[in-house]
């Protein structure tokens, strides 16, 4: 019998490593969904025994990852252009396309199945629309297509808490669809910022971001304009009796914050301002959930 | 010192393995678990 060449045994003959694996869940991106869907569930009127509101809160993760993953099967042409992206494992060679899009399929039906099977089929129908929106409206229509690609996009993002309020409630009332539309409009600026510090990527990779398509300018004045919008959209909660003045103070003060990391922006010719900003961008979004958790906790809201 | 490729590759896969027999643990817990608690009502 022959002996296996051993020096014929490339990487991708072993399959992907498990750490690769991981890293297509894309879980930083994960870690915000779920702490916004937690916040979701937390905040829906009602009461979820803690084992099923710890699996919805797990196949939201699932689903979250399973989006990642065939994001990244779809994007892997575009991922190996940009530096940022260049080491993730399909454009590093690491694992094989098939692989990554066959384990993002088998996590998003298994996510929408336990979900469904578990919690209910609200909250399941829910996280189905969210991974089809990204993958189908997101990643492989609109991304490629339109400086509007975030703005519409942002919605699969967005869905979250909706998904964590329906596993409690079974259905989606105003208190869930304004912390939608939190991450709704937070969303652009939030994208924008990164994509004004990393414009020749994006026009490398053929991505029409609006800093590519619009110039920085453009892109600068629209950025003030949802900062400005994120105002009353961050008092909605509160004005809807979801949430207490302890909440509302706290979101004024930081949309006041974001508004003036934008003004910075604006008056900033270099990218300082913009990587600010984006930083910036994460730690508000954190920050307003936090604030709807704890103004929950102390009692607030109606 | 560089790995022997054969080595490696084993240790891929066997790590893998592990991986996949821990998920599927996991989930025949979720399962039993899942079925008292809804079992009881909820």
């Amino acid at each position: 019998m022959n002996e296996l060449p051993t020096t014929a045994v490339s990487p991708l003959d072993a399959g992907a490593a498990v750490g690769d694996y991981v890293q297509i869940l894309k879980p930083r991106v994960m870690s915000l969904v779920v702490f916004t869907g937690v916040v979701g569930l937390v905040l829906a009127p009602g009461h979820l025994h803690p084992f099923l509101a710890a699996v919805a809160i797990l196949c939201i993760a699932i689903g979250a990852g399973a989006s990642g993953a065939i994001n990244m099967w779809y994007d892997r042409d575009i991922d190996a252009v940009m530096r940022r992206t260049a080491g993730r494992p399909l454009p590093a060679g690491r694992m094989a396309p098939g692989e990554a899009l066959g384990f993002g399929c088998v996590l998003a039906v298994g996510s929408v199945a336990v979900m469904g099977l578990a919690v209910n089929w609200v909250a399941a129908e829910l996280l189905a629309l969210t991974i089809a929106f990204y993958v189908f409206v997101y990643t492989m229509w609109l991304k490629r297509r339109t400086p509007q690609n975030i703005v519409i996009g942002g919605a699969a993002g967005a869905l979250p808490p909706l998904i964590g309020w329906a596993a409690v409630t079974g259905d989606v009332s105003w208190g869930a669809i304004a912390l939608f539309a939190i991450i709704f409009f937070w969303t652009p600026p939030h994208f924008w910022a990164l994509s004004l510090y990393r414009a020749e990527e994006y026009a490398a990779a053929g991505i029409p971001m609006l800093p590519v398509v619009a110039g920085a300018r453009e892109t600068k004045k629209q950025m003030l304009l949802y900062t400005l919008v994120l105002w009353p959209v961050t008092a909605a909660p509160w004005l809807l009796g979801v949430s207490g003045a302890l909440y509302a103070v706290g979101a004024g003060g930081l949309s006041l914050l974001f508004t003036v990391a934008a003004i910075r922006v604006w008056r900033d010719e270099s990218d300082r301002s913009a990587r600010q900003m984006f930083a910036f961008s994460l730690a508000y979004l954190s920050l307003i959930f936090v604030l709807l958790l704890v103004d929950h906790g102390l009692g607030g809201g109606r | 010192m560089a790995d022997d490729p054969q080595d490696a590759r084993m240790r891929t896969i066997r790590a893998r393995n592990r991986a996949l027999l821990l998920v599927l643990l996991g989930l025949v817990a979720l399962f039993y678990v899942l079925t008292f608690v809804r079992m009881g009502g909820h």
